[in-house]
């Protein structure tokens, strides 16, 4: 049980792989339409990833967590808005220089909250912090007066809806239900065009590895041990003395990190904004991803994220009226069939095939990767 | 695609015709003929849209999935219906219309991707699609910025205009005013009371009307009022109706909420044959969940009604049935949907060419004779002139025409004193 070590080697192969795929295989067979899909489906796998840690790890089932993508991917939309709505580029509306959904309801003035987002510094900083410090807020009120489990996630779907009936009718200040479209520009530089949509998908790949990293690290310190025990039997650890609610607290905060930062990457990438990721319906799909690709794999997370968006978009274009059947029968076959999801399928099937062929190259078998123990500790 | 496949059948095919001495002189044949007919294709198609010498792609992009399944379906019936007429008569410029159909799915970014997918995979020559002002929002900046062409067929609050759009529904202006005109002049009405659906279309055509009544009919709004979408609870605004006691009340609730509204609205004895209601929300389509008992006597104002008695419509409505169906019923927004693929085809043939840009630059002043709502015409500003009608709402569930206007509306999407 090494502690200092936060990635151990089979762990890192697999790293590896996703690095290889996502950076090499994939620009090089798709075109650049594609390419952008799959940057648009990588911002649910930053979600995705945070419920590994909240869900798989900590045991807390977050349907909410739509918010906290909303809520980044609205900070990133306002300041894009802002320099879209540049006094020439709106000069047909009635008051010229705000964005055009305060036009046409008849605001005549930025709106106090807005200005903020004038800064890209401010604007990166809001990103973070204002998910943070809400999921901050919603689980010091919870997890301090030891609400969980079904609770919890009530609470939490309660909250997206508050949040999307919110956005929804302030549309002076929100764009509604329209939500923030046309976003052109960063600094300057065009984020419609084809270059810079790949320069965004190298980009959005290198922010969502340096988050697998700190799940990973999240994941081998004794915080992650913690989080696990807790998991199982959360009165023990309560009664050896830990804060559990910290603890839970901690996993949200990150899992609404990550959340965000995903929110924002998807503005900036798809180039729009709509409070319908920030409802039930799309907390819950994201739910679907981490389950789908197996809640206790950080891997399994991504993988699950990309099959399930692919298979989406694939199945709605072959059929464009059926596509939701075969969208539901692919979601109950993996949760009948493969409880654990991608990640239980390859640790059950191919893992261990893998392992016999290594082994029988090598007599001499090396030692059981560490993690294997606590990712092989059954859900109830 | 299947074009793939077709392309992977067709090769070793084409290379055993080309072996037997007997075909060479179909292969070369066959081409000819077909040029005899139709402009060869590098002389229509300069941008490399999906056309071959005899066949035009074309997307369809509509909500097959999802809320908006209830009202898109209709408008995928109707360019689909229109599609096939076309390729009936022979086509556009000697070729076959293939669509692609996509799903929206209710989502407005999904049809932002799937807009992009038909017009950079697909390159399809034109797009008829979208329905709610949400999902034409997300679509129009991927339609400008890979220069394609969308027909739209939703009448909406103005406020726009683009080279790559053609409005075939009306805009607010052209929908609301002729309707108020009339139920001032016809029923003396002076206050009015608004009640519409939270969103973007409701608060702008509300606006509109504000401005009409108060400022050109010199009445009073007594009351406005938002609700979300999907809201079922009307009775607190129908308190407020009994207390206020408008001549008129003007609604733009949308969707499912209009079930509840006026089936709320009769069970508070609100008699819709005594009070005036004027609608610019409820089509055919609506009543067929409405439910004709609720809702006979209100007034909707738009510029197309099943039952309207012209020879266009005549065979336009029993053509419609044939093909989906005995018991569908076709509103408003389903005609305008029919109008695209047709105003299309005139357009390239007036441009003689499928490109874009030549298609944008020949599209005013294209005339539409057939459509059923009568004669169309588009302006310079891609919307359409149109005729706007007021219909009574009867207890089948059809409208019954009560006025038109003597000549076609024009149409004025940044209408002035109205913002």
């Amino acid at each position: 049980m090494t502690d200092n070590r936060f990635v151990n080697r089979s762990e890192l192969i697999g790293i590896l792989v996703l690095a290889v795929f996502l950076v090499v295989v994939l620009p090089l067979t798709l075109d650049v339409f594609r390419l952008n899909l799959v940057a648009k489906y990588l911002t649910y796998a930053f979600v995705a990833l945070g419920l590994v840690i909240c869900w798989g790890y900590g045991g807390i089932l977050s349907l909410g967590q739509g918010v906290f993508f909303g809520l980044g991917g609205y900070c990133m939309a306002m300041f894009l808005k802002l320099e879209a709505s540049s006094v020439e580029n709106t000069k047909i509306q009635s008051t010229p220089g705000i964005p055009d959904f305060m036009d046409w309801n008849q605001i005549t003035a930025l709106p106090l909250f807005w200005k903020p987002f004038n800064s890209l510094t401010f604007t990166i900083a809001a990103i973070i912090l204002v998910p943070g410090i809400f999921a901050l807020i919603i689980g010091t009120a919870m997890f301090k007066r030891r609400v969980g489990g079904t609770y919890f996630a009530i609470i939490t779907q309660a909250v997206a809806a508050i949040l999307t009936i919110l956005i929804v009718g302030q549309q002076g200040y929100t764009g509604g239900i329209n939500g923030m479209t046309d976003l052109r520009t960063l600094k300057g530089w065009d984020i419609r065009p084809d270059h810079a949509k790949v320069v965004l998908y190298f980009f959005e790949v290198g922010c969502l590895f340096v988050c697998i990293m700190i799940a990973q690290f999240v994941r081998h310190s004794k915080l992650g041990r913690i989080l696990v025990a807790m998991r199982e039997k959360e009165d023990r650890v309560r009664f050896s003395g830990y804060s559990v609610a910290n603890f839970k607290i901690f996993a949200f905060c990150i899992a609404a990190v990550f959340a965000a930062i995903g929110g924002a990457m998807f503005a900036l990438n798809v180039g729009f904004m709509s409070p319908s990721f920030v409802g039930i319906v799309p907390s819950i799909e994201m739910v679907i991803y981490t389950a789908v690709g197996g809640r206790l794999s950080i891997l399994g997370a991504i993988y699950g994220t990309l099959l399930v968006n692919f298979a989406k978009t694939s199945l709605s274009e072959t059929f464009p009226e059926l596509w939701l059947f075969g969208l539901g029968g692919l979601f109950i076959a993996v949760v009948l069939a493969f409880p654990n999801g991608l990640a239980g399928i390859w640790g059950d099937y191919v893992q261990p095939r893998i392992d016999r062929l290594i082994s029988s190259r090598k007599p001499k078998p090396e030692g059981w990767t560490d993690g294997s123990v606590a990712d092989g500790a059954p859900a109830e | 695609m299947s074009d793939e496949t077709n392309k992977g059948l067709l090769s070793p095919l084409r290379r055993k015709l080309l072996m037997g001495m007997a075909a060479i002189p179909a292969v070369t044949m066959l081409p000819r003929a077909s040029f005899a007919q139709a402009p060869a294709t590098s002389a229509v198609n300069t941008t490399g849209l999906a056309v071959t010498d005899t066949e035009v792609t074309v997307g369809i992009l509509h909500s097959a999935t999802g809320t908006m399944a209830i009202s898109e379906t209709g408008s995928i019936e109707a360019e689909k219906l229109a599609i096939e007429q076309i390729n009936a008569a022979g086509g556009v410029l000697g070729r076959k219309i293939k669509f692609i159909q996509e799903d929206g799915a209710s989502d407005w970014p999904t049809f932002a991707e799937k807009a992009k997918k038909l017009l950079v995979n697909d390159k399809v020559a034109a797009i008829m699609g979208c329905w709610t002002s949400a999902s034409r929002k997300a679509v129009l900046p991927v339609v400008e910025q890979y220069n394609g062409m969308l027909y739209y067929p939703t009448f909406y609050e103005g406020l726009e205009q683009s080279k790559n759009v053609i409005y075939t529904g009306q805009e607010a202006t052209q929908q609301i005013l002729a309707g108020l005109n009339w139920i001032a002049k016809e029923k003396g009405a002076k206050s009015f009371f608004f009640i519409g659906s939270d969103y973007i279309w409701p608060r702008t055509s509300n606006k509109i009307a504000r401005k009409h009544v108060e400022n050109v009919l010199k009445g009073k709004v007594v009351g406005e009022e938002y609700y979300p979408l999907g809201n079922t609870q009307f009775n607190s605004v129908i308190n407020k109706i009994k207390l206020t006691k408008p001549d008129v009340i003007f609604t733009d609730v949308v969707g499912g909420s209009n079930v509840a509204f006026y089936k709320q609205l009769k069970a508070a004895g609100i008699d819709l044959s005594k009070q005036a209601l004027l609608t610019i929300s409820v089509t055919e389509d609506e009543i067929d969940g409405i439910g004709g008992e609720n809702i006979a006597g209100a007034y909707a104002c738009m510029k197309y009604f099943q039952s309207l008695d012209n020879a266009n419509n005549k065979a336009f409505v029993p053509a419609f049935k044939k093909m989906w169906g005995e018991k569908t019923v076709i509103g408003d927004v389903t005609q305008a949907a029919y109008l695209g693929p047709w105003l299309w085809k005139l357009t390239v043939e007036k441009a003689g060419s499928f490109d874009v840009d030549k298609i944008a630059a020949a599209s005013p002043g294209v005339e539409f004779k057939g459509a059923p709502e009568g004669y169309v015409r588009i302006h310079e500003n891609h919307h359409l002139w149109s005729k706007t009608r007021v219909g009574r709402a009867k207890l089948d569930g059809q409208f019954e025409l009560i006025y038109e206007t003597a000549d076609l509306v024009e149409p004025d999407p940044f209408p002035k004193g109205y913002q």
